[in-house]
């Protein structure tokens, strides 16, 4: 009989997964590291909604009048620019969390569909290299495998500063990941507990980010896109530093943003939702008169084209995927269920990629595992997906009677709460009021 | 986040040159901060005339200074005014709080001026005329601002105390608190930068008698974050970084002068460069150099 | 014949373009004058003779070049380096050698703060003295010091090996003194040949990873 049915009372403060923390960390003495993103429930852009055309405006047509869904990233200082075919990309995630086989999925989904993939904090693998048809290189604290070779054969450069489930931390990766080939890659002992630094080795600060950037300019002769990452917290600054000190995209990833290995406590209470961070970002853009030259890249929390239209309408240039991703290759599917449990957990709760037992065969390096995932039928999986986002999108686009995503705009939204409101400076639904807007 | 550059004249030789030096370091760190730009220069006679007493004002026009200031003259550089009086720096500033309670003082002393202004520090130092200011001492600082606004206000350097100047490359991490706690025992600030409450700690630190060497070991003690600051008085010149140290600081010296900037580029245009020992300040040692 | 360019009439970007397409083997920069980023990203065995002061970056993720700074040199000197040489006559600011793969890096005077950060497989040798923090987090390759060695040396080590002549002023969490081998003695005495030293590799001590922190540890909350 479940407690509840007979008046018993579980606690709102004290609830069972606090309960359990609490008997875990007095069982352990250390804290609890986990993968995923924040699980909190948070301000999102399901407390938005479109204001599709009726009267006063007109909608395109379904199917046959245009709706563009391209975009160019990276046109501010770059000679050759990204040019995608829809403005989702997938996000940095390493291999070393990741499987090879995942790794090269991502690549191949994402190509399928003219989109960008991005390496992670463990250098560029040649499969991975070899399937995408757009890849980013990420430049990050840790600069593990870090090769100019790796560099000049990217598309684009990520000087990565933090991300929304950990801003202000380093990366984490523990010894059952840390296999022959991943610890060759990152020149670590096999099997010992990563701990990568939170701050750049060799510059701290915009002033001299502004310098770290002029050399990999430099070094690339000035032909890839740079982008810089921040984990959504004082992003109003943050971006007016990052557009300061060169850069030509500009990436903020919430809170929601996924990891493969952090402290929960670091998860769940560090960084700002994306909803409350994208306009923040929007507008810094727009007080430096840079909206759309220097593009804006949102992540942490996309899950299809609802959540892409709105956050293009509220002024981003494009949005990344990473955890969306990994559930179109078959991470939490139901038929591994049975296994999810035998590690003490369930299809839909699955968050221990830190662990490398990944039934899926993603988040993991064990050899076994890893060949369960074929990289091109989980590849094709992800083309699906970043299909029906786009036509989704554009969908939705269309109601509203725009003949390109980026021309959604934030009056074409409102908000049904008062929080998401406030957040995302667009009126309460059926009212003119702005939380907290000085007119 | 910014740029330092200070210049300390050992040989008085070099006096007639100081502006144009100060704004030759100046233009080689504008990349480090491109919003905003300040200068302190000591001991230039039109700034400072000596024997008077010189408060350097934002928010107020010379003209109208002197109208509200009766026996009072006032010289112009870009939007900063530096209002002259037979007083006593005290009594001049208290004149200034009755006539001009809208006008902000950004520098006070006897050879002293503070000049400040917002937009590409190049074009700044030009409006400033700094080119053509002698002394013997000068500072200079350009801003990328972090968190607050870029106002002339919120530019470097923070001139809170008698003849004192402190410039800031870095990011406090306790400023808020510090800041509450000083407006507790009284002291007011002017921005929110968060390098104004260094500037406003050292100060009370000064007047309550310790020398630069004490206020800036105690401000260590009390500051978190990350620091690179130059701090000059009518008599004294001082560096201090903190514990890590990230934030970048050069300091080159010869007979004839002592230097300090973030960039070795701006030491580079100095006189007798290429014999100058140049080192880098240690973590939490502070130097001083008097005159 | 070596190819004169002088940064004070010649703009850094068309140095280093030069520099990515060479034409001649040999090359001599004039007036660095503290600018950042020179002679970075060399990928051939080009010997490049800088006669001044350079900023920050110089030589920076170097392949097979031997890069010579007749002077200082700035923040992150040979950063990421790969292969080749870097050699400083003067003093070096802070993270020299950082995240270096390969190469050797030698600076004839001092380094500051952070020299060998995060090093992955460099060998560096240091005539003078290091500031703190040097070899923090470093993975692989050795860092050799001829001066004294400021505060936290080898903090969070990994493999990389230290050596050092003269003082230290602490040691940083993880890293501890270590025997010096027969081994260690030739390794040490072919990286002062290599820098052009004539220190005796007795006088030195040698320092590394206690790998303690090699594993999250309940008992090792202390030193996170």
């Amino acid at each position: 009989m479940e407690p509840a049915s007979h008046g018993l009372r579980e606690s709102a403060t004290f609830d069972r997964a606090t309960i359990h923390a609490i008997q875990r960390a007095a069982e352990t003495g250390i804290y609890d590291i986990r993968g995923w993103g924040a699980k909190r429930r948070l301000p999102h852009f399901d407390d938005l909604l479109l204001l599709g055309a009726s009267m006063s405006r007109y909608p395109l047509e379904g199917y046959r009048e245009r709706c563009d869904t391209d975009v160019v990233l990276g046109s501010r200082h770059a000679k050759n620019p990204l040019r995608l075919a829809t403005p989702v990309t997938i996000a940095g995630m390493s291999f070393g969390a990741l499987s090879a086989q995942a790794k090269e999925a991502l690549g191949r989904g994402a190509s399928e569909v003219g989109t960008s993939t991005t390496t992670g904090d463990g250098g560029m693998t040649p499969e991975e290299r070899g399937h995408s048809k757009h890849l980013v290189y990420q430049y990050l604290p840790s600069r593990y495998g870090m090769n100019p070779d790796d560099l000049r054969a990217a598309d684009a450069i990520e000087v990565v500063l933090g991300q929304g489930a950990k801003p202000g931390g380093g990366g984490m990766l523990l010894g059952q990941k840390i296999t022959e080939r991943v610890a060759g890659m990152r020149t670590l002992p096999v099997g010992i507990d990563q701990r990568s630094a939170c701050r750049h080795p060799d510059w701290t600060g915009p002033d001299d980010l502004a310098i770290k950037i002029l050399e990999l300019r430099e070094i690339t002769d000035w032909e890839k896109p740079i982008y810089v990452k921040v984990g959504a917290t004082r992003t109003y600054y943050d971006v007016k530093l990052a557009v300061h000190a060169g850069a030509d995209v500009v990436v903020v990833d919430g809170m929601q943003g996924g990891t493969a290995a952090t402290q929960d406590v670091f998860i769940e209470h560090v960084g700002i939702p994306t909803l409350a961070a994208l306009p923040q970002a929007v507008r810094a853009l727009q007080e430096l008169g840079v909206h759309r030259e220097v593009q804006l890249i949102v992540s942490g929390g996309i899950r299809g084209g609802a959540d892409m239209a709105k956050a293009l309408a509220l002024g981003a240039d494009a949005v990344a995927i990473g955890t969306a991703a990994l559930i179109a290759l078959g991470d939490n599917h139901p038929k591994y269920d049975a296994e999810y449990r035998q590690l003490g957990s369930a299809a839909g709760y699955f968050d221990d990629y830190q662990d490398g037992r990944d039934p899926a065969g993603i988040s993991t390096q064990d050899e076994e595992l890893a060949a369960r995932l074929d990289p091109v039928e989980a590849g094709h999986r992800l083309a699906n997906y970043l299909r029906v986002m786009t036509l989704e999108a554009q969908t939705l686009a269309r109601a509203c009677g725009k003949a390109h995503l980026h021309h959604l705009e934030p009056e074409d939204l409102v908000a049904l709460t008062i929080e998401s409101a406030a957040m995302a400076r667009v009126p309460l639904a059926g009212t003119d009021w702005i939380p907290g807007a000085v007119r | 986040m910014c740029g330092i550059v200070g210049l300390h004249l050992r040989e008085p030789a070099l006096e007639p040159r100081l502006g144009e030096l100060l704004t030759a370091m100046l233009g080689q760190v504008v990349e480090r901060g491109p919003d905003s730009a300040g200068v302190a220069v000591y001991g230039d006679p039109r700034l400072s005339p000596p024997g008077r007493a010189a408060v350097s004002l934002l928010g107020v026009t010379p003209a109208d200074a002197e109208a509200a200031l009766p026996g009072t003259t006032a010289v112009a550089a870009d939007v900063t005014t530096v209002v002259h009086a037979d007083l006593s720096v005290a009594a001049l500033l208290a004149a200034v709080a009755d006539a001009l309670p809208r006008a902000t003082v950004i520098g006070s002393g006897t050879d002293m001026a503070v000049l400040k202004g917002t937009g590409n520090p190049v074009e700044l130092a030009e409006s400033f005329g700094l080119a053509n200011v002698t002394g013997w001492q000068g500072v200079g600082h350009t801003r990328m601002a972090t968190e607050s606004a870029v106002t002339p206000e919120g530019a470097h350097p923070f001139s809170v105390g008698p003849g004192q100047c402190l410039v800031h490359n870095g990011s406090f991490a306790n400023h808020a608190t510090i800041r509450r706690e000083l407006r507790a025992q009284g002291v007011e600030f002017d921005s929110e930068n968060d390098s104004e409450v260094g500037a406003r700690f050292v100060a009370h630190q000064l007047s309550e008698g310790a020398d630069p060497e004490k206020a800036l070991r105690l401000l260590c003690e009390r500051f978190d974050g990350f620091y690179t600051l130059l701090v000059s008085t009518s008599d004294s010149f001082a560096i201090v970084r903190d514990a890590i140290a990230c934030k970048p600081a050069l300091v080159a010296e010869t007979d004839a002068w002592v230097a300090m900037a973030s960039e070795y580029r701006a030491l580079d245009v100095l006189p007798g460069i290429e014999n100058a020992r140049i080192f880098e300040p240690e973590p939490e040692e502070v130097y001083v150099w008097r005159r | 014949m070596a190819t004169l360019i002088d940064l004070a009439e010649t703009p850094v970007r068309e140095l280093n373009q030069a520099l990515h397409t060479p034409s001649t083997a040999t090359w001599r920069i004039l007036n660095p004058r503290g600018a950042h980023a020179v002679a970075c990203g060399i990928r051939e065995d080009l010997a490049v003779e800088v006669e001044g002061h350079v900023g920050y970056y110089c030589a920076g993720m170097n392949q097979h070049a031997t890069v010579t700074v007749h002077g200082n040199a700035g923040t992150g000197v040979a950063e990421n380096m790969m292969s080749g040489t870097v050699r400083v006559r003067g003093n070096a600011s802070q993270s020299a050698g950082a995240t270096a793969h390969g190469g050797l890096l030698v600076i004839d005077g001092d380094a500051a703060a952070r020299c060998g950060i995060s090093m992955k497989g460099v060998d560096i040798v240091v005539g003078g003295n290091v500031g703190h923090m040097s070899a923090f987090m470093g993975q692989a390759g050795r860092l050799v010091v001829c001066g004294d060695a400021g505060d936290a040396l080898g903090d969070s080590l990994y493999e990389a090996r230290i050596y050092v002549r003269g003082t230290v002023k602490s040691l940083g969490a993880d890293c501890v003194e270590k025997e010096m081998r027969p081994e260690h003695h030739a390794e040490l005495a072919e990286l002062l040949k290599a820098a052009e030293r004539d220190e005796d590799p007795a006088d030195f001590r040698r320092y590394g990873s206690a790998r303690e922190l090699y594993h999250f540890d309940v008992d090792n909350t202390a030193a996170y």
